[in-house]
């Protein structure tokens, strides 16, 4: 029973940064159709520069961090607006494929800089630390990647629901020439949502890096994140983040009673299976092209 | 221009003698090409050759029917096990081993076509990339595929011709990337062929009009897989030795890459493609060997840059490329043909 509890709870960890990835990708897609396959090489160049400007500049943490989700910001909105909104056929096919051409030339930029061995980022917070739980261990930077994760998606729902500008980016995504009718600039949503997203993307990006950190760090929650809310049906906040959880627990639950072997690829099974009863996810109400 | 006045001119072939002389140099070059050149150059052709089979596979899926497939790796991972395992241990010779393997990755990929049936856009690229991944990891952690360590490819003998060389290789695989872009030409001209386009526009005006979605998509996911497992399989003996390693992610983007950058829906774009980025791909590996830019590069990245993570510029240049052809070209190499031959037809208008 106590080791039930352990792995859900280490699963519910696990969950968070796939919650952040998955939050980020759904964000984008929402508003612009676009699966971005560049989320986590977004996140990747961000912790970088965060381990850039602590450990060869020496700049203070405090300083860092708002500085680096600055630039994940402008990262976001300035890839949009020189890339995406530049593209001529916006088919899903060629979305990806420019996604993807985006991800390559952020992981060249970053291994030719930094090379491909494991860093140590400097962070307050080590990820060796544990917290007890009563009889249950939860390594504290798992804890603070729990906490953030809570308080991002709180926030970001208090923002799309109450505040102005939150108000415009659903309209966008409802309806983009509505929208752009009722007087609502929506390319500048639209590079909006690529910034709000990218300094997601940034956030769950640093909370990995203390425990790894190489150019192949992203890959794996980027994957997870991504089929968590291809999961949730990829147009829900709210399910992206319930099917993020529920792949981390069924994960460590795999993982320590069937294989631990297959652990990493049991998501993508559950995956399958679940699009071949729901073809538009868990949460998504299934939507039918006209012809 | 192009007055075409009959409907059997719409389907021919070759449309002109011209073509037909220009089809004919090439076979000519092609067969004399070893004798003249270095055995680099020679293995270099016969990377081309694999990375055509395999792309002119992905094409009729990605290009002609409009599924994605981030998991082609897998089938290309199906096909070099599939081939090695059928020689080594149930001592098959090397062609049926080799179109065993190749129905065997069909099979795989007519299993992945079912879900995509109710599958479009991102979920059906996860649920592609799921698979690919997941092949990767099977063979990683079982011992009939040697694990980690990987597999040594056999000797390799058809009849009496006992295929050591890069030479012998080459003679045995221009043929078969022959013949295989033939059978994708013939597909594409006939009535299957028209399907998948059909079911790329508009699949469910497709249906209504007497396509068979259940068929023509399986069919597309099996012909690609097939395409992709006689690829691996001759991948396995042209590098003779494959491990879980080198079929990843990476691998699948690749292959996509090119399909795009030839141009999408394309027999000659798929050709193009895979030549091109195959010959970068073997290029900058050693970019810094490259003369002029070799050494521009070592001094940028000494002072910017590192120099032991110099290799993934090839990434950049990779991804750029993709971006670029995206952007500008969405036709890929074949547009640009398309629109240079236009042009040149109707000069000096």
């Amino acid at each position: 029973m106590l080791d039930f509890l352990q792995m859900i709870l280490s699963g519910i960890a696990v969950g968070s940064s796939y919650a952040l990835m998955g939050m980020a990708m759904v964000l984008i897609y929402k508003t612009s159709e676009v699966p971005n396959f560049a989320q986590g090489e977004m996140g990747l160049l961000c912790a970088y520069f965060t381990y850039m400007l602590l450990d060869g500049f020496g700049v203070a943490l405090e300083i860092a961090i708002p500085l680096t989700l600055a630039v994940a910001f402008a990262l976001g909105a300035v890839l949009e607006f020189a890339v995406l909104r530049r593209a001529k056929n916006p088919s899903v096919l060629s979305m990806i494929v420019i996604t993807i051409g985006m991800e390559m030339v952020l992981l060249g930029l970053v291994s030719w800089k930094f090379g491909a061995d494991q860093k140590t980022l400097p962070f307050p917070i080590s990820p060796y630390d544990s917290v007890a739980l009563g009889d249950i261990y939860i390594s504290s930077l798992e804890l603070l990647t729990l906490g953030i994760a809570l308080m991002l998606m709180i926030g970001l729902f208090i923002f799309l629901r109450t505040t102005r500008l939150g108000m415009a980016m659903k309209a966008t995504q409802q309806n983009f020439n509505a929208a752009k009718l009722m007087g609502i600039r929506t390319h500048r949503i639209m590079m909006l949502t690529w910034g709000i997203s990218a300094v997601v993307g940034c956030i769950a990006a640093l909370l990995i890096a203390p425990t790894i950190m190489h150019p192949y760090m992203m890959w794996d929650p980027l994957l997870k994140g991504f089929a968590a809310a291809v999961m949730g049906g990829m147009t829900s906040l709210p399910g992206a983040i319930a099917a993020a959880y529920l792949l981390g627990i069924i994960e460590n639950l795999f993982g320590g009673y069937v294989s631990i072997e297959f652990k990493a690829v049991v998501a993508f099974a559950i995956i399958v299976l679940i699009l071949c009863v729901k073809p538009s996810g868990l949460f998504a109400r299934h939507y039918v092209k006209k012809v | 221009m192009d007055l075409k006045q009959h409907y059997y001119e719409d389907v021919s072939l070759f449309s002109s003698a011209t073509i037909v002389f220009w089809f004919t140099a090439l076979a000519l070059f092609l067969a004399l090409f070893p004798l003249v050149v270095k055995n680099y150059y020679i293995y270099l052709a016969n990377y081309i050759a694999i990375n055509i089979i395999i792309v002119l596979g992905l094409n009729l899926l990605v290009g002609f029917t409009g599924q994605i497939s981030l998991g082609h790796a897998g089938f290309v991972a199906i096909g070099a096990y599939g081939t090695i395992i059928l020689m080594t241990k149930v001592h098959l010779p090397f062609l049926p081993a080799l179109l065993a393997a190749a129905l065997i990755a069909a099979l795989f990929g007519f299993l992945l076509g079912l879900p995509a049936l109710r599958l479009e856009g991102p979920y059906l690229s996860i649920a592609t990339l799921g698979f690919g991944l997941t092949i990767t990891q099977i063979i990683g952690r079982m011992d009939l595929f040697g694990g980690r360590e990987g597999l040594h490819a056999p000797a390799l003998t058809i009849g009496a011709w006992h295929l050591d060389t890069d030479v012998d290789f080459y003679y045995l695989l221009i043929p078969l990337t022959g013949l295989l872009t033939l059978a994708a030409r013939n597909l594409t001209r006939t009535q299957v062929g028209r399907a998948f386009i059909a079911i790329r526009d508009a699949d469910i005006a497709a249906e209504t009009m007497g396509v068979n979605l259940l068929y023509y998509k399986t069919l597309a996911f099996s012909v690609s897989a097939f395409y992709a497992g006689i690829g691996g399989g001759m991948y396995a003996f042209v590098l003779r030795f494959v491990e879980p390693e080198i079929f990843t992610l990476m691998m699948s983007i690749m292959f996509l890459a090119m399909v795009v950058v030839g141009g999408l829906g394309s027999i000659m774009g798929a050709i193009a493609g895979a030549t091109l980025l195959s010959w970068l791909d073997l290029q900058l590996r050693n970019i810094l060997d490259i003369p002029y830019l070799g050494d521009w590069l070592t001094a940028l990245s000494q002072s910017y840059f590192s120099i032991t993570g110099v290799s993934n510029i090839q990434f950049i240049v990779f991804g750029m490329i993709m971006i670029l052809i995206m952007l500008f070209e969405p036709l890929g190499i074949y547009g640009i043909w398309l629109r240079t031959k236009i042009y040149w037809r109707t000069w000096p208008f």
